[in-house]
């Protein structure tokens, strides 16, 4: 649910990291702190899963200049993956604007991220969203694991078993280094933007 | 749930009467904020300290949890939580539909006159906002 200021010309959208357990959303978020001066970048909110909590998410501000006169600020959310977090997960989901969902190549993780996958469909569903409608960008990470001898899955699997339904876009990446960390944010705050924009301001 | 347009006018009527009911009795901080964790409004001291976009993510997802426990043991929601503090307290409303109303205040300002003057504004926040 994006949140459009007139008087203060702002335009605030929520972006989703989703994926299973330990692909690396949280460390998507912490790269991108890290590059972003301290003008474009909120406090990045981490709370992790270590205690006894009942909500864990990361949180992270971005102010990502203007588009129409519009300040675009962003609000980067992470969910737990764990299977165990279902309630969490659907919380942080409400009122999402847009979708970036992690895939993680080790084989053993094959079932884990279309279970996610599903997972996040069902979530959405019961806040009365279709995935298929939505802007998602799919985020192929850890590729430096397929230069290593654990048994990994290639771009053309992942796509097989999590983007044949949605024809998202799709983006290698390393996100404890960099690659495709950028790409995929950019990607995914563009079409997040422009799904809000033509929803009410360009076509009144 | 909807996406949700404010227009100049309508957070300035919004802060005029929060100012006028909470800021007035010695209320810290205000804040509407929406189920998203998005702000709507913010009223009173802009504390330096205070990480205003951290606690509106806090609070709506805290919110969300709660609600899920009300349902837990048969209530439809809890409409206000409270949690009192050293020296500050804070006070969070729904205003019915998605918003919550958080407040924010020292000891100096009485728990029952705070939750009177909430329950006084919840209507008129609504129907600015959402009517
Ligand atoms: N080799 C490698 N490890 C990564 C990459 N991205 C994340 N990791 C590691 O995977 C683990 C889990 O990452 P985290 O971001 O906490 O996962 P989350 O559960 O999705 O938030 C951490 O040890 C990260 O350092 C990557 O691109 N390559
Ligand atoms: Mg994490």
């Amino acid at each position: 649910m994006a949140l459009i200021d007139l008087g203060k010309k702002e335009v605030h959208c929520k972006i989703v990291y989703y994926g299973a357990g330990r692909c690396g959303k949280t460390t998507n978020l912490l790269y991108i702190y890290n590059a972003m001066s301290d003008n474009d970048r909120g406090k990045m909110l981490t709370i992790d899963t270590k205690g006894d909590r009942t909500l864990f998410f990361d949180l992270l501000p971005l102010n990502l200049g203007k588009i129409s006169g519009f300040d675009i600020r962003i609000q980067l959310y992470t969910v737990p993956g764990q299977v165990m977090y279902e309630a969490t997960r659907k919380l942080v989901l409400k009122g999402v604007d847009g979708l970036v969902f992690v895939a993680d190549p080790l084989k053993v993780r094959q079932e884990r991220n279309i279970e996610s996958l599903e997972d996040l469909r069902r979530n959405l569903a019961d806040h009365g969203l279709n995935l298929k409608e939505m802007p998602l960008v799919l985020q192929y990470n850890k590729r430096d694991l397929c230069e290593t001898p654990v048994p990994t899955l290639s771009v053309e699997e992942l796509e097989q078993d999590l983007n044949q339904e949605y024809q998202a876009p799709g983006f290698e990446a390393i996100a404890t280094k960099g690659p495709g960390v950028f790409e995929t944010l950019k990607e995914i705050s563009k079409r997040t933007v422009n799904y809000v924009a033509q929803k009410h301001l360009f076509n009144k | 749930m909807p996406d949700m347009i404010l227009t100049a006018k309508s957070v300035e009527d919004v802060k005029s009467i929060i100012n006028e009911k909470l800021i007035s009795e010695n209320v810290q901080t205000v804040m509407v904020i929406d189920g998203a964790g998005n702000i709507l409004a913010h009223c009173g001291q802009d504390a330096d300290g205070l990480d205003a976009i951290s606690l509106a993510a806090l609070t709506a997802a805290n919110f969300g949890a709660t609600s899920q426990i009300a349902k837990l043991i048969g209530e439809n929601d809890f409409s206000l939580l409270y949690h009192k503090g050293e020296k500050a307290n804070i006070h969070f409303a729904r205003l019915g539909g998605e918003m919550i109303l958080v407040s924010i205040f020292g000891d100096d300002v009485s728990l029952g006159l705070v939750r009177v003057r909430v329950e006084e504004l919840a209507d008129d926040i609504n129907q600015i906002f959402e009517g």
